[in-house]
């Protein structure tokens, strides 16, 4: 099953290698992993995204644990949650494509960016499913370029990963 | 007042009360070096390749239960030290291990002697650090004891820079140190040991397990109190033996690969299993679709990653084996709980129906020498109180099932990551810590000649080591590998062109002795023990086609063992 685990860290040199390095010498997946400062600089927060059956979710949470610049961890999966992704597309917009392609980006609520006289920039959020089906939506002839943000998560409610 | 960095790093090991540090020097360390020299709290060993400087510090920790220390220069010297560092981290020994690096401003130039030490020793630490600023060397270093020595214990690298070594900070060596990121578990939760405890009263087969971690725990004590509490039947691992003493009836020998049967057997058909401080290997474990299938299992670990990692436990307790142990005690003791009598004499007849099979029978009649029957000597001769280390391979585990450890941190050998040239330098280790008390180094031809070298340093600083060589001209294990599964193809596991030992012994000022027939081994063995300024190379010429059994081959449960 797909998970979200959300990771408060140590904001140290290697500290990142330190996750990645856990991920590859156990032969986990990582299907996606962002990482930032918080407002606390001495703190970065990650996201990541994996798979795994839940016994290797537990050791996956449990192996985090252990890391020394991990300070505290939740799997966001665990309780309801809201997940977002940003993308950045540069399309090949020319003569009545720009249209078409504006009208597609404003039924996604995708916003353009950035325009030249043949492309269009567009910017959009949403969960995996809404980006990927927007990319679908797209004649595929179209696109240039595809950049996308990977998953930063964070839970519904009172709950709230802190120190 | 303010001191440079490799002051500063000398003081500190100063105060936190290093009294060996294993090492070689090199030019980024140069600076550290000079520092050391000038002082004689803490004692520099000057090992011949930096590997043995990690097995030695390693040796010492698992004798003393304190960290060990190592200083190795930058880029050869700290990638000649990881195998050591990997040694540990798969034992969980506490090691603080020094690497100098290049100049802060040349990292990442491809300097001389420059490698990313901290890239390169992340998989195989607890945690490392690189000092980047003078200011933080004295709390890091603090972190880095602190670290290695709490918790699950684990080696941990602090790299340093040359020009942070020659940069000058106020000295200031703090007492203690909090770590908002790492807060280890002592107390095991009190409903979890409850429901243990119930389980364990309720058992009719019941079979205690124990690993490396009571030892680590130091907890042997409380370990003999509980078994003898509750007379249940025990066997340890590889990584364990010693914690409860060998030579009581309760002990049903070592488990696993290379296991006694009774042991093995026992752990197969048991009701309710007690896991202490030991992690399911699969050298223990065999098949594990076919491990324990009738058990509940009760599992007591400090690192709560260990627990359902290979095996799913029925009840899990986190925390400190010792203190879970007295626990566990007070709970039986105060609820004056009462196991049934009838059914545990049952088992108990049953294990000892499967120990009548005497599976480490071996030939005594032979006129060759039976490796088995050098151990067997070398334990009469040391009155079982020697500090044994050993390599990896048969040799290895004939000491293991042949020298009965009744005392915890005896018996020194790098089991999880198995590493040949363990032996000798892990004996220096030992040695250091005890000047006085007899340490033997079991050993094959093969694994010996991987830190042969350090037959040097033994002369340097006189240490009456004994070395137990069981020369079978054949990397024995691979070999026995070779006769049972490749169908006696074997492939380069004969060992050719092997130096005189004796000779070689002398040349570095040692005492050398061949023995060839099995009437002279005990002569030998006292012989051997008379000399006590120097290390001694006992060349045992063994039987090239002894097998170690019994052995459950690859894919075997617990209870399908090859016997002799």
């Amino acid at each position: 099953m797909r998970h979200i685990i959300s990771i408060l860290m140590e904001n140290e040199a290697g500290a990142l290698s330190r996750v990645a390095g856990l991920f590859s010498a156990r032969g986990y997946n990582i299907e996606s992993l962002t990482v930032a400062p918080t407002e606390d600089p001495s703190l970065s927060r990650m996201t990541l995204v994996t798979t795994g059956t839940d016994q290797i979710i537990e050791q996956i949470t449990k192996q985090l644990n252990k890391l020394i610049d991990v300070v505290k961890l939740m799997d966001m999966t665990e309780g309801p949650h809201i997940e977002r992704e940003m993308m950045l597309v540069k399309v090949s917009a020319v003569d009545k494509e720009r249209a078409e392609l504006n009208r597609l980006a404003s039924i996604f609520r995708g916003r353009i960016i950035d325009v030249s006289d043949k492309t269009y920039t567009i910017e959009l959020t949403g969960d995996g499913d809404k980006l990927d089906a927007f990319l679908q939506a797209l004649d595929s002839t179209v696109i240039l370029e595809v950049v996308r943000s990977g998953v930063s998560g964070i839970a519904r409610g009172q709950r709230a990963l802190r120190l | 007042m303010e001191l440079t960095g490799a002051e500063i790093f000398v003081r500190c090991l100063k105060e936190q009360g290093v009294e060996f540090l294993f090492g070689y020097p090199g030019g980024a360390v140069l600076h550290i070096y000079d520092a050391l020299y000038v002082q004689d709290d803490v004692k520099h060993i000057l090992v011949r390749h930096e590997q043995a400087a990690t097995h030695a510090a390693d040796g010492y920790a698992r004798a003393t239960g304190k960290p060990g220390v190592v200083l190795v220069t930058s880029g050869p010297g700290a990638t000649n030290a990881v195998t050591g560092i990997a040694t540990a981290y798969m034992d969980s020994i506490p090691m603080v291990v020094f690497t100098g690096q290049v100049p802060t401003h040349l990292i990442g130039n491809d300097a001389f002697q420059e490698a990313d030490n901290i890239g390169i020793t992340r998989p195989c630490v607890k945690h490392n650090f690189l000092v980047k600023d003078v200011d933080r060397l004295a709390i890091t270093i603090k972190k880095a004891f602190y670290v290695a020595t709490s918790g699950r214990p684990g080696p941990v690298v602090v790299d340093i820079p040359k020009d942070i070594t020659a940069e000058k900070a106020e000295f200031d060596y703090p007492k203690t140190v909090t770590m908002r990121s790492y807060n280890p578990v002592v107390k095991g939760h009190t409903g979890q040991i409850r429901k243990a405890v119930d389980l364990l009263i309720s058992a009719r087969r019941p079979m205690i397990y124990t690993g490396g971690g009571v030892l680590l725990g130091n907890a042997s004590e409380s370990l003999t109190e509980l078994t003898h509490l509750l007379e249940f039947p025990i066997t340890n691992t590889l990584m364990g033996l010693g914690a409860f003493p060998a030579t009581d009836r309760q002990f049903v020998g070592m488990l696993g690969m290379h296991g006694t049967y009774e042991g093995n057997m026992g752990m197969h058909h048991s009701d309710v299993l007690l896991a202490i401080g030991a992690r399911f290997d699969d050298r223990v474990t065999g098949n594990i679709d076919k491990f324990c299938p009738a058990a509940k299992i009760i599992h007591i670990d400090i690192d709560p990653a260990s627990i359902s990692k290979n095996v799913k436990v029925d009840v899990p307790i986190v925390g400190c084996v010792d203190n879970v142990l007295k626990t566990m005690i007070k709970e039986i003791k105060a609820r004056k709980l009462e196991i049934d009598k009838q059914a545990l004499a049952e088992w108990w007849k049953q294990i000892d129906e499967w120990r009548d099979m005497d599976c480490l029978k071996y030939d005594r009649e032979s006129d060759l020498i039976k490796p088995q029957f050098v151990v067997e000597s070398l334990y009469e001769a040391t009155g079982g109180d020697a500090f044994v280390t050993s390599d990896v391979g048969q040799h290895q585990m004939w000491a293991a099932q042949y020298y009965k450890f009744d005392k915890p941190n005896r018996w020194i050998n790098s089991g999880g990551l198995g590493t040949m040239g363990f032996g000798l330098p892990a004996a220096m280790g030992v040695q250091f810590a005890y000047p006085d008390a007899t340490v033997a180094c079991v050993t094959g031809e093969g694994s010996i000649q991987m830190c042969i070298q350090e037959l040097s340093t033994c002369r340097q600083y006189g240490l009456p080591i004994m070395i137990v060589n069981l020369n079978n001209r054949y990397l024995g294990m691979v070999r026995q590998w070779q006769e049972f599964f490749y169908q006696g193809r074997y492939a380069m596991s004969y060992m050719d062109s092997l130096p005189d030992f004796v000779k070689l012994a002398e040349s570095y000022g040692h005492v050398g002795m061949q023995i060839n027939r099995p009437g002279d081994v005990k002569d030998a063995f006292r012989e051997a023990l008379k000399v006590r300024d120097r290390l001694v190379f006992l060349d045992f010429i063994t039987d090239q086609t002894e097998n170690v059994y019994p052995m459950i081959p690859a894919g075997g449960g617990q209870n399908e063992m090859i016997l002799v």
